[in-house]
């Protein structure tokens, strides 16, 4: 009992329940769908990139408790990062939800997904929102290919 | 060696005397595992079912005392290990209730049983003719014909699912026709639990001259099963559904259909005579069996086959439906709960959604309290589709179970609710 409450923290719930940047981006040139075929999970990100910075990051889509929050709180996390500070930070997010955190990392709120690395089916699961993510700074192209993380 | 199933005799007298679940409980080892503390509360047995201890014995002996291969050897573990393979034969053709042996081909499970027929039956599809199926398949149920479909260029034809996720009988009539050639349905639902009026569904497909291929991989655990009463064409079993090991199951055909189809794979076993001019097949079942098959897993099919007549099917069915009702009427209590799949006739399987939580938490709240479940789809995505809803939670029944794990589960399922309100 006492990992299941590492694993839905309170604040990993809060976010849950109430997503933040929630809906589509109106300035977005970038955008990706994400979808884990295992649980239905599908996500769309829509980015706000200038020049080398992402200015903004939205998302829409429907999951469970732990890839809603996990998206939450990456597009706080993100915003106003340069995109190689943003792919950092998602290195860094794989390692800490695998049980491998990069030591010294400040993790910020997203340390609250620590509890997932206990929990081996649900990896896939806080990691959906990064791997968007990625689709969508590591696209040219306005429209990334839908990544799955199956 | 191997001791006959007892048949129809015992169930009945068997029927009789209480079902001391207890009892039962002690026959399977891995039940007496803890999970965070607490027993576990195995409640995914659609998935695949836990093993009695004579399954485990019947391969363990198999291993230690008569290993060797069949149907080729003159010593003496030869001969042990073919009459142990062949008496299983024997024990699932009386638990189908076959008209013979040679009517029962041993595959892999369920999803090689039909790949066989499906791909058997290439040679008697043409374009525009139609495989009808229903709207409450498994994948497995699905993508064989598919592939028969595209490789012939003939069409699938699905019928559709009512509300309570019942196959529409009406429109499953109009759907068969002079263009059906063969129609395919599983007799009980593992994403919803629906048990299909097949009786009805053979009659009406009889009608119309369509063979019948029923999917019994939820069915051989739950319900006692005759074939012959059912007069399908093919009926598929996977042994590890019904207490039996895994890469294990039968296929079902009428003598008269298996001797039409053509073989589907060549090799050792399934010839009479080869020379690089030509080979002439073997005889039924052989024909369909090439290669050296899972020796020990269909004598542990055999011994699952005893294992549930000695305990009696009826009696296993009955004890199951009393669960299922029990089950039913708890989680229908549980706040914010929607049960997904509410068929008159069902067996097996609790699937429900809960408002505002996701499956897959729900699975994870519920393994914390050493209750299994699953979380998903159930290779079954039209029928969510159907349902217009991701996943489900599914909670399915086997004949180990208790009430006080379902009072578990209904436990678990306020607590989640609560948590994530
Ligand atoms: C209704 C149904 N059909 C077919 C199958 C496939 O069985 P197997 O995986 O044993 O081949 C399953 C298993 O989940 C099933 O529930």
């Amino acid at each position: 009992m006492s990992q299941l409450g590492d694993l839905y923290q309170e604040l990993i719930l809060d976010h849950s329940k109430r997503p933040r940047n929630f809906g589509r981006l109106a300035g977005a040139n970038r955008m990706a769908e994400g979808f884990n075929r295992m649980c239905g999970d599908k996500i769309t990100i829509f980015v706000e990139v200038e020049g080398d910075i992402v200015k903004d990051v939205h998302f829409e889509g429907s999951g469970c408790a732990i890839s809603t929050a996990s998206a939450s709180l990456l597009t706080g996390a993100v915003k106003g990062k340069t995109r190689a500070e943003a792919e950092t930070l998602f290195e860094n997010f794989h390692n800490l939800v695998t049980g491998a955190p990069t030591p010294g990392v400040d993790f910020g709120k997203l340390a609250v997904f620590a509890g997932v690395s206990e929990y081996p089916a649900r990896v896939k699961c806080a990691s959906l929102a990064w791997h968007t993510l990625h689709s969508a700074l590591a696209a040219e192209a306005p429209e990334a290919e839908p990544v799955s993380t199956e | 060696m191997a001791i006959a199933s007892s048949g129809i005799g015992t169930a009945d007298i068997e029927t009789a005397s209480a079902y001391d679940v207890e009892r039962v409980r002690a026959d399977f080892p891995l039940l007496r595992q803890t999970i965070e503390g607490q027993p576990v509360a195995y409640l995914d047995n659609a998935a695949t079912t836990q093993k009695p201890q004579a399954v485990i014995d019947a391969l363990v002996r198999f291993y230690t005392e008569d290993c060797s291969n069949i149907h080729r050897s003159v010593h003496r573990l030869g001969e042990r290990a073919t009459e142990q393979y062949e008496a299983a034969r024997g024990k699932v053709r009386t638990f189908l209730n076959a008209a013979s042996e040679r009517e029962i081909v041993f595959v892999r499970g369920t999803t090689e049983g039909i790949n066989l027929v499906a791909q058997s039956f290439r040679s008697r599809l043409a374009a525009g003719d139609e495989v009808l199926i229903t709207g409450l398949e498994h994948h497995s149920n699905i993508v064989p014909w598919q592939l028969a479909c595209e490789a012939t260029g003939a069409n699938l034809k699905v019928a559709p699912l009512n509300e309570k996720g019942e196959v529409d009988l009406d429109a499953y009539r109009g759907l068969l026709g002079s263009r059906t050639k063969i129609t395919a349905f599983a007799h009980i639902s593992n994403a919803l639990g629906t048990v299909n009026p097949i009786e009805e569904m053979i009659r009406a497909a009889h009608a119309q001259g369509v063979p019948v291929l029923v999917d019994g991989a939820q069915a051989a655990p739950h319900l006692p099963l005759d074939v012959r009463a059912l007069d399908c064409e093919f009926y598929a079993i996977s042994g590890h559904k019904m207490y039996g090991p895994t890469g294990i199951g039968a296929l079902y055909g009428k003598e008269k259909w298996l001797e039409r189809l053509p073989p589907w794979q060549g090799g050792g076993d399934m010839i009479r005579s080869v020379t690089f001019e030509k080979t002439t097949y073997n005889e039924l079942p052989y024909k369909f069996e090439a290669g050296t098959p899972n020796i020990a897993g269909t004598i542990g099919l055999g011994a699952a086959c005893d294992y549930l007549q000695a305990l009696g099917r009826e009696r296993i069915a009955r004890y199951e439906q009393t669960l299922l009702a029990y089950g039913t009427e708890l989680l229908c209590g549980v706040p914010g709960l929607r049960m997904v799949g509410t068929a008159a006739e069902k067996a097996g399987v609790l699937s429900f959604t809960m408002a505002g939580v996701h499956p897959h938490d729900v699975g994870t709240v519920l393994d914390s309290l050493g209750v299994a479940v699953r979380a998903g789809h159930h290779c079954a995505q039209p029928v969510m589709d159907r349902f217009a809803i991701p996943a489900t939670t599914r909670a399915s029944l086997g004949l180990y179970n208790t009430r006080a794990e379902l009072d578990r589960l209904a436990a678990g399922l306020r607590r989640v609710g609560e948590m994530f309100r």
